[in-house]
């Protein structure tokens, strides 16, 4: 098997590890991913994937406006806010 | 049963009489338990937080209602929640640095629910962070101390409600259970805990960690505690999709009818899988078993070939579900956020990595790497697959025997720090609970002995929404075993 | 007007389009929070829009309808059983760090639409699939310094994506086909179709290729076009700069750009919002959506007549040219407009006149859409009428028109304070007619010498003299016989 992309992995998941930290989770990826690879000894052809226990199907809700939003309730939370707007750092597009 | 005055130990249905008769007040009770968090939890460290004066109007309010003889049967009684219960105006970190600001402004509807019976929160209790873990050693906060040896862990992820109950810090607890989160726990520290049958209980308002698999449920000492709590925690909620609206007036009315014995004793397969080399724990089962024939249960080996691969399925489904249910982490509208971010991606990367724990991130990356081009069939769709196959065995069983017991945990608590640094031998812990989970069906632990001094549990397992036949069976188990009326020394009533 | 545009020559351009359509729903596709335009920052995005920990989706029913009501009448197969799945990427206007989505089960599978083409001809473009999804926030850049700020209440309204085959082959194609798709949701009312206000947005995905062959070159997409002459313009600039570089040389890269109207130019996005790997999933926060045939049916009997159907109407049944009946039923408030004119005039031929020209040249002048025009439908038939009477003649009519425009009150009244009313009595006529004529003897020995453009003189002195009132047959009539005679 391939060595797991850390870095690419964290990228993804947007986190940025030390070298001491990639190490260790090299480690554990690899270990965790032959333990999972287990699965690949049961044939599975033609078994439908299970995505839900109960199956069910979607439930529907009526078109109606039923939320009042509660600005400065919610962004009393939020690190950073100015003139009811998040900020983040200046992101060009 | 007459009780002259309220115990840390005392059931639900006794500490409820008492207060529809005027022998204690809910300010009382809620005081009393209040007193022992004090007293108690430094050792234990089974709260993250103690909402006292909430607690106290909570109690006053109750005893109003008390009066006005408008009250249910948990009017007035001290409960404490999870702490990724999402609580109105208190702090819902989940056990995360992410979190440890973020006071929710919103009521989880399981929260909501039992507000509106006129239950009073206590506070919120410890647990690995974002749920994720065994033992409670994963939380932001400090591990959890076990009752029964607080150099042992309590279990995971709910540790913190299963040592709060244990120890006679609150009566019952909520919990959540995605792999085994209540029943681990509860077996470790000699309780009663239940994992309804998914989307028996709404999520909304949980703090999501895998959102096929998440489902919440109570501790408590017996099983008409448990019953009482669901009563009012159950039933579909519109603000939750995957809810379901299968009713159960049976369970609707547990509150005010405790469980009791079945009409009929249930036939229960035994799995040969969960039994092979089973060490410690297998003559406190065996000797279940045998209280149970003697009551009238029939037993049926039975088998459930692809449990082997529930824990690799399991890896990979919730870790996936977990990758993305955390990419809302980014401090930007709620929760940690880096010091002087220099940019977007410094803000995302530094916030996420300085809020979220080793476990968590490994979690994230794992469910990452199965979802990413190239592996996700390999993983995610293979994953899947095997769930549809584990739960195929159990719907085939089911059609032989009533409901299934096994083992809750391979072993009793073990000492702080001994699986801590191997992440693979800590999932073992959920291998006799994470089948179930997958299968979405209800299952429960209740506690059947002791080993070294530490408690053991068994886990009944029943078919989709067969609640009630679990909670019938263990009133049946508990009428004729007392190990739920074992506590901790260290913990006197 | 520039020049009209041409594909360099040897090159074709291969061009498929992504529509993006916000429906029309009350509260957004996941949550009760009202969709309304223009509110405060952030005074519509409730929990879940904001993705606060533990709240949940659940599926806006009248979103689905509208999905279906779309489907059907693109002819499309609606999917008894659709996913939502979670597209994963991190950027500040996706509170959760997913969009919901649909990725490889759509509600709505293959269809198409008719597009008219400037040339007058039709061409069938198919569409591939269209899906329900969520839409994000917005981000705005200029109000802190170093800083941007995000507004969500956009996010989670609902959006349609229709995705066409790489059909189109000009930006022209590709802008009527916008153009088509605009109508047609506005007919179906489920979107408002406002393109300044963002209700539709268009990605194009745009490749060329040695004119004759056949395999696809490398393509880039053409992000969050919201008019129709953006559109035309940005994929004009894309083909130019594809077929350039590639001529000096180069080879075109797979990306995202940005068209900057300003510079009219596209260039590539630096934005970290696209990611090389999406990891799409099921959402598992909700189940398969469900559609049986009896919700289709209802949906079905909702139908409003489409606009294929209303331009085969035009040209079948009141005789208009095809490009009158396709002018007309682009938009659905132009073609309610211009059935209520042609009702109330009784002929469709001039009503059809009025709406194309005077009518819609003023909106263009005055930026106002037909729901605004302070024209009315009936005043704009009862001057119709007027002409068709002779109490007015079509040159005066346009006077009156302009009055009515600025509000000086109805036909009737207008015709008379403004003594508008052509001169018909036919003495009076007679005897302006013989004063111009006996009044210009040179003009009339040309005249009858065979100077047959002599005759416009005359009209010309006696239009002058009645200030333009004379009716124009009369008085071609009169002439005719006055020069005639002797």
């Amino acid at each position: 098997m391939a060595a797991i992309d850390i870095a690419h992995l964290c990228r993804l998941a947007q986190l940025a590890l030390d070298d001491a930290e990639t190490r260790a989770v090299q480690g554990d990826l690899a270990r965790i991913i032959a333990m999972v690879d287990q699965m690949q000894a049961v044939d599975t052809s033609g078994i439908e994937p299970l995505a839900h226990p109960l199956e069910g199907v979607q439930r529907l809700r009526p078109d109606l406006v039923t939320e009042t939003v509660e600005p400065a309730r919610y962004q009393s939370i939020a690190p950073a806010v100015e003139d009811g707007l998040y900020l983040v750092p200046r992101v060009v597009e | 049963m007459s009780t002259p005055e309220p115990t840390a130990f005392t059931p639900l249905a006794a500490l409820a009489r008492g207060l529809r008769e005027r022998r204690w007040s809910s300010r009382e009770l809620t005081r009393h338990f209040l007193d022992r968090i004090a007293r108690h939890d430094g050792a234990l460290r089974s709260f993250i937080t103690v909402t006292e004066e909430r607690a106290l109007a909570q109690a006053d309010a109750a005893d109003r209602r008390l009066a006005a003889g408008a009250a249910t049967p948990l009017t007035g009684i001290p409960i404490a929640h999870k702490d990724l219960f999402c609580t109105d105006g208190v702090l819902t970190t989940c056990g995360s640095r992410m979190l440890a600001n973020f006071t929710a402004p919103y009521d989880a509807t399981v929260v909501a629910r039992l507000d509106a019976a006129g239950a009073v929160t206590l506070g919120k209790t410890n647990m690995d962070e974002f749920a994720m873990g065994s033992s409670n050693e994963n939380s932001w906060f400090g591990p959890v101390g076990n009752p029964w040896d607080p150099t042992r862990v309590p279990g995971g992820s709910s540790g913190g409600s299963a040592a709060a109950v244990a120890a006679g810090l609150a009566p019952v607890a909520t919990g959540t259970d995605t792999g085994g989160s209540i029943r681990q726990p509860a077996a470790f520290c000699g309780l009663a805990g239940i994992k309804p049958t998914y989307g028996r209980v709404s999520r909304y308002g949980m703090v999501a960690f895998a959102s096929s698999l998440d489902q919440a449920g109570v501790f408590g000492h017996d099983v008409a505690d448990l019953a009482a709590m669901l009563a009012f925690m159950c039933g579909h909620d519109p603000l939750d999709s995957t809810s379901s609206d299968v009713p159960d007036p049976w369970l609707m009315q547990a509150a005010d009818t405790p469980p009791a014995a079945p009409a009929r004793a249930p036939v229960i397969g035994l799995p040969r899988e969960y039994f092979s080399g089973l060490g410690t724990g297998a003559d406190a089962l065996d000797a279940a078993r045998r209280v149970l024939e003697a009551a009238g249960c029939r037993f049926r080996d039975i088998s459930l070939p692809h449990s082997p691969m529930a824990i690799p399925a399991y890896y990979i489904i919730a870790g996936a579900e977990a990758s993305t249910n955390l990419s809302r982490y980014d401090g930007v509208r709620f929760g940690h956020r880096c010091e002087n971010p220099q940019n977007l991606e410094d803000l995302y990367r530094r916030s996420r990595t300085e809020g979220f724990g080793m476990e968590v991130k490994r979690r994230i990356l794992t469910g990452t790497y199965a979802l990413s081009v190239g592996y996700f069939d390999a993983y995610y769709v293979k994953a899947q697959q095997l769930r549809r196959l584990i739960q195929n065995d159990f719907l085939a069983a089911f059609a032989d025997v009533d409901l299934i017991l096994t083992p809750t945990a391979p072993g009793v608590a073990f000492p702080r720090g001994d699986l801590a640094d191997d992440p693979i031998a800590m999932y073992q812990q959920d291998i006799f609970t994470v089948p179930a989970s997958l299968a979405g069906l209800p299952a429960m632990s209740l506690p059947c002995g002791f080993h070294a001094g530490l408690p053991l549990g068994l886990q009944l397992i029943g078919p989709h929404f067969g609640e009630r036949a679990l909670l019938e069976t263990g009133a049946l188990f508990q009428r004729d075993t007392d190990w739920h009326r074992r506590h901790p020394e260290g913990f006197p009533a | 007007m520039s020049t009209p545009f041409v594909t360099p020559r040897g090159w074709e351009a291969v061009i498929g389009l992504e529509v993006h359509v916000q429906l029309a729903t009350r509260s957004k596709i996941f949550s009760g929070a009202s969709t309304a335009f223009g509110a405060a920052p952030n005074t519509q995005a409730c929990a879940v829009d904001l993705g606060l920990p533990g709240v949940l989706p659940v599926l806006n029913l009248e979103a689905v309808r509208m999905a279906v009501k779309f489907g059907l009448a693109i002819g499309a197969v609606i999917h008894a059983r659709s996913v939502f799945d979670r597209k994963n990427y991190f950027y500040p206007d996706l509170p959760k760090g997913y969009q919901i989505s649909q990725f490889q089960q759509p509600v709505v599978g293959a269809g198409r639409l008719t597009v008219g083409l400037p040339d007058g001809q039709e061409k069938t473009v198919r569409i591939t699939r269209a899906h329900l999804e969520e839409d994000a926030g917005k981000s705005v850049h200029d109000a802190f310094p170093g800083l941007t700020g995000i507004d969500l209440n956009r996010a989670g309204t609902a959006l349609l994506e229709v995705v066409s085959e790489p059909d189109l082959r000009t930006p022209a194609e590709a802008a009527a086909y916008f153009r088509r798709m605009h109508g047609l949701v506005r007919y179906l009312g489920i979107c408002d179709g406002n393109l300044a206000e963002g209700s539709m947005r268009c990605d194009a995905n745009v490749s060329v290729r040695p004119a004759g062959t056949t395999t696809l070159g490398e393509r880039t997409e053409i992000k969050n076009l919201n008019s129709f002459r953006f559109l035309e313009r940005a994929i004009e600039h894309e083909i130019e700069r594809q077929v350039e570089l590639i001529e000096s040389g180069g080879t075109v890269r797979r990306e995202t750009r940005l068209y900057d109207p300003d510079r009219n130019e596209t260039r590539a996005m630096r934005s970290k919002e696209l990611s090389d790997d999406y990891r799409y999933f099921p959402d598992p926060d909700l189940m398969p959506l469900v559609i049986t045939e009896a919700f289709i049916d209802d949906v079905r009997a909702t139908l409003p007549e489409l606009p294929e159907a209303r331009r085969a109407r035009y040209r079948d049944t009141l005789g208009l040219p095809d490009y009158d009946a396709a002018w007309l039923t682009d938009d659905p408030a132009v073609a309610d407009y211009f059935e209520a004119v042609a009702h109330a005039s009784g002929d469709a031929k001039l009503a059809a006149n009025w709406v194309m020209g005077e009518l819609s040249a003023a909106l263009n002048r005055a930026e106002r859409s037909i729901a605004d025009s302070p024209v009315t439908p009936a005043a704009l038939g009862t001057l119709i009428q007027r002409i068709r009477d002779e109490t007015i003649s079509s040159k005066l009519a346009k006077t009156v028109f302009e009055a009515l425009w600025a509000g000086a009150g109805d036909v009737d009244t207008i015709i008379e304070a403004r003594g508008l009313r052509q001169v018909s009595d036919s003495g009076a006529l007679e005897a302006l007619v013989r004063q111009v004529v006996a009044d210009n003897p040179g003009q009339v020995a040309q005249y009858r010498a065979g100077k047959d453009k002599v005759f416009g003189f005359f009209v010309g002195q006696v239009m002058k003299a009645t200030q333009g009132k004379a009716n124009p047959k009369q008085l071609n009539d009169l002439l005719r016989e006055v020069l005639g005679s002797d």
